[in-house]
């Protein structure tokens, strides 16, 4: 574990478990996650490291089998007691999906969606989404078209435009699930800056297939294999002198 | 926040609410066929009405005899079923491995239009148009027979077996047809040695609603199967006048006096025309949920 | 050997194609009798005036009008509770019992012969809740006739809009009904019309329940309250067709009277597919 952060502490994550039906897919997972930061999730596929991050704003909760035990604090309120509501928390931590999911709207209207259920700016909605776009970086290509299908974007565009509108409803952590893995590599370069701008002002927790990626943008990373978090440092650390030969293994190619 | 809470949770409940119509609908309308059903059998005894080989509903004293009733429908389906099975899966084996999209995509529509014609519509059709072919080419005293009325229902049946026969033929996956065409077979040992075993379940599933759909139809057997309730015998009686459970249903309510013993025997025969399609739903059902589960 | 296969394979595709001629044949001969037959009794008059001279001349108006009612009547109760049930069924029923038992009777439903519904309309809708032989009598029943089909429509268009949509909105914070109503009822509503539309032609062409619910052989007038009784499309013709003054003399108006049914139930159809293939391009791009 690295101790304490300069930023300090955004996500505690203790004695985590989870099960799907008789599944243990999760096994005491605890980690420390920083803010404003960029923290990667890697592993072979099954690991458990989406599984994991859809604990972080219990998208879970949709998936009938699936039962938890175990804390998660973030901003030190614990997101599984019962006083939360967790349409607040989802608030709170922004998902960007694999697929880009943009609804089948104006690209106006896919941003302006979040913030218009949950009254913000009733005014001045056009700032909002003028703001949201800014901040995805997307705003020079659409500001001449946002009446016009969010599905006629390219992917990349597509991508952009989700995560444009998670931002728009101001969370204070986004959740990224393998956002690139359909994207081109040009696409891909323009998220990864996105999402070194981003980390200025939102706590970034990203899971990837891609080690590359996570050595390029993050600054701590985590290491999951069959629903244990084997290591969990500095990215540096993990890439440069990985603690277990397990991460070693992997980060140099010899399975997953 | 609970304000929203409670909001998401009183739509939930409403929701719900409704969901369970179908079940309050399917509860309501057993009690209410079953009550009435039932009453006959105060005065008439239900061997009788099980065993009885005659309906006399207006005799002195009348006879409620189940028999003639359920064997001329049952000789009404079976008549559709032996012409219209054949006929429909064959017709779903083309649209769906023979014809290409553009045609398939044609012939499709063609055959849910058939599922469209109200069925009185087909009665009318049968009276005016089969039923004077069927006199004149058999050479019948009348051409309302039970004959004429398994032409009709087994048109009605088709699109209904063709559509779900050809859901089952178009769900077996592309690679295990591809597997056989890879060892040599023809096309053709292909379709019936790999994909039609493989649908069986599916098309099995087809003919059980076909059956279903055959049995209940009321209108067009009315219109075009003379309606005299005699046993038919098999399959001399395909030539004959029959009167179905339907039919007789449909035709003596309007006469009967509402609570009198008649009004009740055709309750009881609705009763157990219920109890025919459900036991047949149910079947279909499981069947097609075992093919579903398979691939 | 591999000839005898070509062979075999050659005669039974050939009788697969005859087979499928055959099916084709029957819907173009039926609607052939019909449409030639038919289309020269139509025409303004026909469907606007009223019958004459113990049926055997003048119109059709009040069968279309009371078809017309029965159309508004089922629909405006069993579209509401279908598409509610819908919801339920996709979107909150967790698998277990209730929801078994709930399925297994939709499928019930969906397969309960038409005249048994008219038996059931009779005893609980004319007789125990005594609303008569009338308008709201038949209509409930047809209402309930349809609601499996509503049902089933309605689901099959909610399955259809991706779960990545839902997602997307449950991931901003939007509560579970918000995103039903905003995101995912837009995108399933052509297809849930599709299936309504579907229904009104099962509507128009019911022939046994209303029989036992309040269908009329012949009225001087039209109906005036949910509670009178009515003519309509279908048992007109069933009773022009079977027990009329003169059977023969009327044939003009029987063909005429299947043909509107006909083209109600066709143009219906023809509405819903459209909808439908329009909606299932957008949904491929």
């Amino acid at each position: 574990m690295p101790g304490t952060y300069d930023n300090g502490t955004e996500i505690e994550v203790t004695d985590l478990n989870l099960w799907y039906g008789d599944n243990h897919a999760l096994h005491d997972i605890s980690i420390d996650i920083p803010k404003n930061s960029v923290t990667a999730l890697i592993g072979p596929s099954g690991c458990g490291k989406s599984t994991f991050l859809r604990c972080l704003n219990r998208m879970n909760d949709l998936v009938k089998s699936c039962r938890i035990e175990g804390k998660v604090l973030i901003d030190n309120q614990d997101i599984y007691s019962k006083d939360v509501d967790v349409v607040d928390l989802r608030k709170r931590v922004g998902m960007v999906f694999q697929k880009p999911n943009p609804f089948p709207m104006s690209i106006h209207d896919n941003i302006a969606y979040g913030p218009r259920i949950h009254g913000m700016g009733k005014k001045n909605i056009n700032g909002i989404v003028e703001e949201a776009l800014k901040s995805g970086a997307l705003w020079g290509e659409v500001s001449d078209r946002l009446g016009s299908s969010a599905l006629d974007l390219s992917g990349g565009q597509q991508q952009r435009l989700c995560i444009a509108r998670t931002l728009a409803v101001r969370p204070e952590v986004i959740l990224f699930d393998e956002p690139c893995s359909a994207l081109d590599p040009i696409s891909t370069g323009k998220i990864e800056e996105l999402i070194l701008e981003l980390k200025k002002k939102y706590t970034i927790v990203i899971v990837t297939h891609n080690m590359q990626q996570a050595a390029r943008i993050s600054d701590y990373t985590g290491f999951f294999l069959t629903g244990d978090l084997v290591e969990f440092d500095r990215t540096e650390q993990i890439f440069e002198s990985p603690g277990e030969k397990a991460t070693e293994d992997y980060i140099t190619g010899r399975f997953g | 926040m609970s304000n929203r809470h409670l909001k998401e949770k009183g739509i939930e409940s409403l929701l719900f609410a409704s969901g369970i119509v179908a079940v309050l609908a399917l509860f309501l309308l057993c009690i209410f066929l079953f009550r009435d059903g039932l009453l006959l059998f105060e005065a008439y005894p239900i061997s009788s009405f099980l065993t009885e080989t005659k309906w006399f509903p207006t005799s002195d004293p009348a006879h409620f005899g189940l028999l003639p009733l359920l064997l001329g429908s049952l000789i009404v389906t079976a008549g559709a079923i032996i012409f219209s099975v054949p006929l429909g899966i064959a017709a779903a084996i083309y649209i769906s491995e023979l014809a290409g999209p553009r045609t398939a995509g044609i012939l499709k529509p063609v055959t849910e239009i058939l599922a469209g014609i109200p069925s009185v519509v087909y009665g009318f059709f049968g009276l005016v148009i089969l039923v004077p072919v069927i006199q004149r080419t058999l050479d019948l005293p009348t051409g309302q027979t039970a004959l004429t009325g398994s032409i009709m229902l087994g048109i009605m049946a088709l699109p209904t077996i063709i559509s779900i026969s050809e859901d089952a033929i178009s769900s077996v996956p592309r690679a295990i047809k591809e597997g056989s065409l890879a060892l040599g077979s023809t096309k053709w040992q292909t379709i019936y040695k790999v994909t039609i075993p493989a649908a069986l379940s599916g098309i099995s599933a087809a003919v059980m609603l076909g059956v279903g759909r055959a049995i209940g139809e009321t209108m067009t057997v009315m219109m075009v199967t003379g309606n005299s309730a005699v046993i038919p015998g098999f399959p001399s009686g395909l030539f004959a006048p029959v009167k179905t459970m339907t039919a007789t249903i449909a035709l003596e309510m309007g006469e009967v006096p509402q609570g009198s013993e008649h009004f009740h025997a055709l309750f009881a025969i609705g009763s157990v025309l219920f109890i025919t399609t459900f036991i047949i739903n149910i079947i279909a059902n499981h069947i097609k949920r075992r093919y579903r589960f398979n691939l | 050997m591999l000839s005898n296969a070509k062979l075999n394979e050659k005669i039974a595709f050939g009788l697969l194609r005859l087979a499928m001629g055959m099916v084709v044949a029957f819907v173009l001969v039926i609607l052939y009798y019909i449409v030639s037959n038919g289309y020269s009794a139509i025409s303004l008059d026909f469907i606007f005036s009223m019958p004459r001279n113990r049926m055997t001349e003048g119109g059709i108006y009040p069968a279309i009008v009371g078809t017309m009612y029965l159309i508004i009547g089922s629909m405006a109760v069993a579209l509401p509770l279908g598409i509610l049930s819908a919801i339920y069924l996709t979107e909150y029923a967790q698998p277990g019992r209730t929801t078994w038992t709930i399925e297994m009777a939709i499928n019930n439903l969906a397969g309960t012969p038409s005249v048994v519904f008219g038996l059931f309309g009779l005893a609980m809708f004319v007789k125990y809740l005594g609303f008569g032989a009338s308008i709201l009598s038949a209509s409930l029943t047809l209402a309930l006739l349809i609601l499996p089909v509503i049902i089933r429509a309605s689901q099959e268009a909610l399955l259809t809009v991706p779960k990545e949509y839902r997602e997307a909105s449950l991931a901003l914070g939007v509560t579970k009904w918000e995103t039903i109503r905003r995101i995912v009822l837009p995108a399933a509503i052509p297809g849930m019309v599709t299936g309504a539309i579907l229904s009104i032609g099962r509507v128009a062409g019911e022939t046994a329940p209303i029989l036992l619910t309040g269908a009329a052989y012949f009225l001087p007038r039209l109906p005036d309250s949910v509670y009178s009784q009515f003519m309509a499309l279908p048992y007109h013709l069933y009773v022009l067709a079977t027990s009329g003054t003169n059977i023969a003399q009327t044939r003009p108006i029987q063909y005429g009277t299947a043909l509107i049914l006909l083209i109600i139930v066709l143009f219906v159809n023809i509405i819903a597919v459209s909808i439908r293939s329009h909606y299932r391009k957008k949904i491929n791009r």
